[in-house]
């Protein structure tokens, strides 16, 4: 017997999922983007990126990591610097994920970071 | 749409395609350990594939399950994902400006389908809207190959991980490489002093207020970071680069 009793929740996350991605193109009417809100938009999008990113990288549980034998802050400095390294020669994005895998897994299964 | 014929014969439905494919094996490891994840988390098979097929948003399934495991009331899981996906709402007023000349049933399903990867990538394949048909066709078709083969990346291999939880320990972490991809999409975006300010002030913001509910640490870091950088670049000698211009 399937138990439908998160079948709302799922449903409403999908919904959320809509209405954020679409938020500023649901409706039809022309609207002109004002001059501050377009400032902003400047720096928005990597701002937006990052808040989920750093977290990720640096926190445990809701805090700051608080031991430094972490495999995750060397494996996105790796990944970083593969980055730069690579500026302007094209796609990097899957080096990226290569190289802090490569350091990564190491640490995190061979010394248990 | 990816289903249309005028898109998916379309050369740069292809180059969407294969844009996307260059990032698939670091988003199939995500995938896979995202499936892993729910089913770890004590969540049913039948819901786990139904937040994979539908949710379609990584981080908001890796913040959702351990809410679902806590019994967390719906309202409290709903907030949070509304946070954590706020950096969409960001992204949608760019696209905005791609996106109008469509019906509004076209705009809805290309928005829904769109996450990270893709709005960068399109954004960079193509700086400036295009100003005449043709080139509104070739952007469509580009968008719909890029997100075509990554929902279907992320669908496939979530099921895969459901599957094989037990093949794939969640321990070895392997979901990490979902985090580094962005962190490769987060580079990509530096391309000024000011932004990387706005990166550096989003980061330790979000960190700094990390301990409060609901994901809220999440606007308080775009929020402050925004704040900064308008604030800065009204100095002299720190006005934008032209290219800043997006």
């Amino acid at each position: 017997m399937i138990n439908l009793e998160h079948v709302p929740t799922m449903l409403s996350l999908a919904v959320v999922t809509l209405v954020t991605r679409c938020f500023f193109f649901i409706s039809d009417k022309p609207w002109e983007m004002p001059g501050w809100v377009e400032r902003g938009l400047r720096y928005a999008p990597i701002a937006a990126l990052t808040v989920v990113v750093v977290p990720e990288i640096l926190t445990l549980q809701g805090q700051l990591i608080s031991d430094w034998r972490d495999a995750r802050w060397p494996a996105a400095l790796a990944s970083g610097a593969y980055f730069l390294l690579q500026r302007g020669r094209g796609q990097s994005i899957l080096g990226t994920i290569v190289t802090g895998m490569a350091v990564y897994l190491p640490l995190h299964l061979g010394l248990g970071w | 749409m990816f289903f249309q014929r005028v898109n998916f014969t379309h050369p740069a439905f292809w180059e969407g395609v294969r844009t996307s494919a260059a990032l698939a094996p670091g988003l199939a490891a995500w995938g896979v350990m995202t499936g892993v994840a729910m089913v770890n988390a004590g969540m049913s098979t039948f819901d786990s594939v139904l937040m994979t097929l539908v949710v379609y948003a990584g981080s908001v399934q890796l913040a959702a399950i351990p809410l679902l495991a806590a019994k967390a009331p719906m309202w409290v899981i709903v907030t949070t994902a509304i946070c954590v996906n706020l950096r969409f709402v960001v992204f949608s007023a760019h696209l905005r400006q791609y996106l109008m000349v469509w019906p509004r049933w076209q705009r809805l399903v290309n928005g829904y389908f769109t996450a990270d990867l893709t709005y960068v990538q399109f954004t960079q394949r193509f700086p400036h809207p295009a100003e005449d048909d043709a080139g509104r066709r070739a952007e469509q078709a580009f968008l719909c190959g890029h997100y075509g083969l990554t929902w279907l990346n992320w669908v496939v291999t979530g099921l895969i991980g459901i599957a094989l939880t037990h093949a794939v320990p969640a321990h070895w972490g392997l979901g990490f490489a979902g985090i580094l991809g962005l962190v490769g999409v987060t580079c990509s975006l530096a391309t000024s002093r000011l932004r990387v300010t706005a990166a550096v002030v989003a980061g330790a913001a979000s960190v700094a207020a990390v301990a409060l509910p609901l994901k809220l640490n999440i606007v308080v870091g775009i929020a402050v970071a925004v704040a900064v950088c308008m604030l800065m670049d009204r100095l002299p000698g720190l006005a934008p680069a032209p290219k800043d211009a997006a």
